[in-house]
């Protein structure tokens, strides 16, 4: 279990060095940095003024080692639009996208468990095809649209929602439940195709031959050993929500780290958007790590891989 | 059932899209100050002239969707092409030689899962310019990930099969093997990798767009169409639902169909 350990940790810090210089390399994409961010007035005395003031006149090697130093130690720079350091930007964003996120990992598992459940336990059923068909048809939905009905809906006709914002509890009901429902099909699917293999598995057959009830073979039995790499992959899953959350977070203006990354991106505030494609990946990468860890913790088998 | 609907709603948007400069009934482009925000047809206030209304640029909805069609299927196309392209290979590299190459091939594959994608999608787009032609380079270079892993696992599955160790056998080369006896032994999991890929790409163009930074105005995106009629749906919620229920549909049309396919070819679930 040990050295499957070190070989996990020492994969993920590859693949951290890998985001690091592809984050980096990104950035340098438009060419002159200096130009884009002076923008279409500037004259070429204030690019000069700017590529000196922001570093940009060394060479692109020094350039890039200032900024695996700088980030390994916790500097992430300082933004060009708010003239206050990344990490502090990004800290104060977070506590809204991870609310966002765990309520809609709460509201997706809430959705997929159970109906996945169902639908294996009916397998074939008419209940099954239809519980499929949500899966299908919520593969096909735009969030950013499905959102924008919601707030007609619940903000508008109804008016029981807030439309946009989060100043208070009920402004994160709309967003999380797009957000969780966009993770459903997928989750659904896989608690189905586990449900329906730990069915039909002999420890099933013993306990049905035992005489319990049906709904202690389903919950205590299957449901427990399908629901183990759901968890996992939900993990993995809660790392795609934070770095989706940016569409959701447009639409209902909540001011979290998907929202600052947008408006980053659209004001050439260079530094934040490295910051935060590093940040989102280093959160998924260590979310796929603890999966790893969770399944090989649960099936030894997966250990000496 | 629910496969030929799928089959028959991409080709009705395919056709649609070809066809698109013979059957609209106006210039997409085309702006008539006087024909503001007209509902559709079928509703009240609605003219028949204007079937699905106008916009709030007076430029007629139907002849917009139909040219957004293009964009749709132009995008969902090409991203699988370079997708396919960058994936396949990946893929059958690691699969076929396996050892050190399939390591370095894991590594790539795990590399791209960890990148935020609509941030990264986004960053290129504003970064490079925004044109049609960016949005389907960035989304091809972004979206070969499936393709990589489903070709390695099943590459896997068939290089150990008799009749590749026959083609072995009678001297063939690498080259020859992989692409005469491997590629179309596996090209029915990747047909429907394509589907599934497809309709990400298109839902993603649409995200992009609704976010100002894929397709640029005044080109009729599907998604730039929401975006730009959002401002305007508290008063006339159809704004947003024409082009939002096209997208839905063309969407879920492209997955029935991978659906039937996988079904009927007897892809792997993993798709």
């Amino acid at each position: 279990m040990l050295i499957f350990i070190a070989r996990r940790l020492l994969l993920a810090v590859l693949v951290t060095l890998t985001v690091l210089t592809a984050s980096f390399a990104l950035t340098r994409l438009s060419g002159d940095l200096a130009i884009s961010i002076a923008g279409p007035q500037a004259t070429s005395e204030d690019i000069e003024i700017i590529r000196k003031a922001y570093g940009l006149n060394r060479p692109v090697v020094v350039q890039f080692g200032d900024w695996v130093v700088s980030a390994a130690t916790g500097d992430l720079g300082r933004s060009y639009l708010y003239h206050e350091p990344v990490a502090r930007l990004i800290a104060a964003r977070m506590p809204t996208t991870l609310t966002l996120g765990l309520c809609g990992l709460v509201v997706a598992l809430g959705i997929a468990l159970p109906l996945g459940i169902l639908a294996a336990m009916r397998e074939g059923s008419l209940m099954d095809r239809g519980i499929m068909m949500v899966a299908v048809v919520g593969q096909a939905m735009p969030t950013f649209w499905l959102g924008l009905l919601l707030v007609i809906i619940f903000g508008l006709k109804l008016g029981w929602l807030p439309i946009s914002g989060a100043d208070e509890w009920d402004g994160f009901v709309l967003p999380a439940f797009v957000l969780g429902f966009s993770a459903v099909p997928a989750l659904m699917r896989l608690t189905r195709s586990g449900m329906v293999d730990a069915l039909a598995s002999d420890y099933i057959r013993t306990a049905r031959a035992k005489g319990l009830s049906r709904a202690a073979i389903v919950l205590k039995h299957a449901a427990r050993n399908a629901a183990m790499p759901v968890v996992a992959v939900a993990a993995v899953q809660l790392g795609f929500m934070l770095s989706g959350s940016v569409v959701i977070e447009g639409v209902f203006a909540l001011h979290g780290v998907g929202y600052l990354a947008w408006e980053s991106i659209s004001k050439n505030d260079f530094p934040v958007v490295q910051a935060v494609v590093l940040f989102l990946a280093v959160i998924y990468i260590a979310l796929t790590v603890l999966a790893d860890m969770l399944n090989a913790f649960l099936d030894p088998r997966l250990r000496t891989q | 059932m629910a496969g030929l609907l799928g089959v028959l709603i991409v080709a009705g948007v395919a056709l649609m899209a070809v066809l698109a400069p013979w059957i609209t009934p106006y210039d997409a482009f085309a702006q008539d100050l006087t024909m503001r925000m007209i509902p559709p047809a079928f509703m009240e206030g609605g003219r028949p002239d204007h079937l699905f209304g106008t916009d709030q640029l007076g430029r007629d909805y139907l002849s917009r969707l139909i040219y957004g069609a293009r964009i749709s299927m132009l995008i969902g196309v090409a991203t699988v092409i370079t997708s396919g392209l960058i994936g396949i290979t990946l893929g059958m590299l690691g699969g076929f030689i396996g050892g050190r190459v399939d390591m370095v091939v894991m590594f790539i594959i795990t590399c791209r899962l960890s990148i935020p994608l609509i941030l990264v999608a986004l960053a290129v787009v504003s970064l490079v310019g925004s044109s049609l032609t960016v949005v389907v380079m960035t989304l091809g270079l972004l979206l070969w990930e499936r393709f990589a892993v489903v070709t390695r696992t099943t590459v896997m599955q068939v290089r150990t099969l008799d009749y590749v160790a026959a083609a072995w056998a009678a001297g063939c080369s690498r080259t020859h093997i992989l692409l005469r006896e491997v590629l179309p032994n596996i090209v029915h999991h990747l047909v429907v990798v394509a589907t599934l890929e497809m309709a990400i790409a298109i839902l993603l163009e649409a995200a992009l767009s609704f976010l100002g930074l894929g397709v640029p105005p005044p080109l009729p995106s599907w998604g730039l169409m929401i975006s730009e009629a959002k401002d305007y749906m508290f008063f006339s919620p159809w704004v947003i639902m024409v082009p939002g229920i096209s997208l839905f549909v063309l969407v879920l049309g492209i997955n029935f169909m991978g659906d039937a396919l996988r079904d009927r070819l007897g892809a792997s679930r993993e798709a």
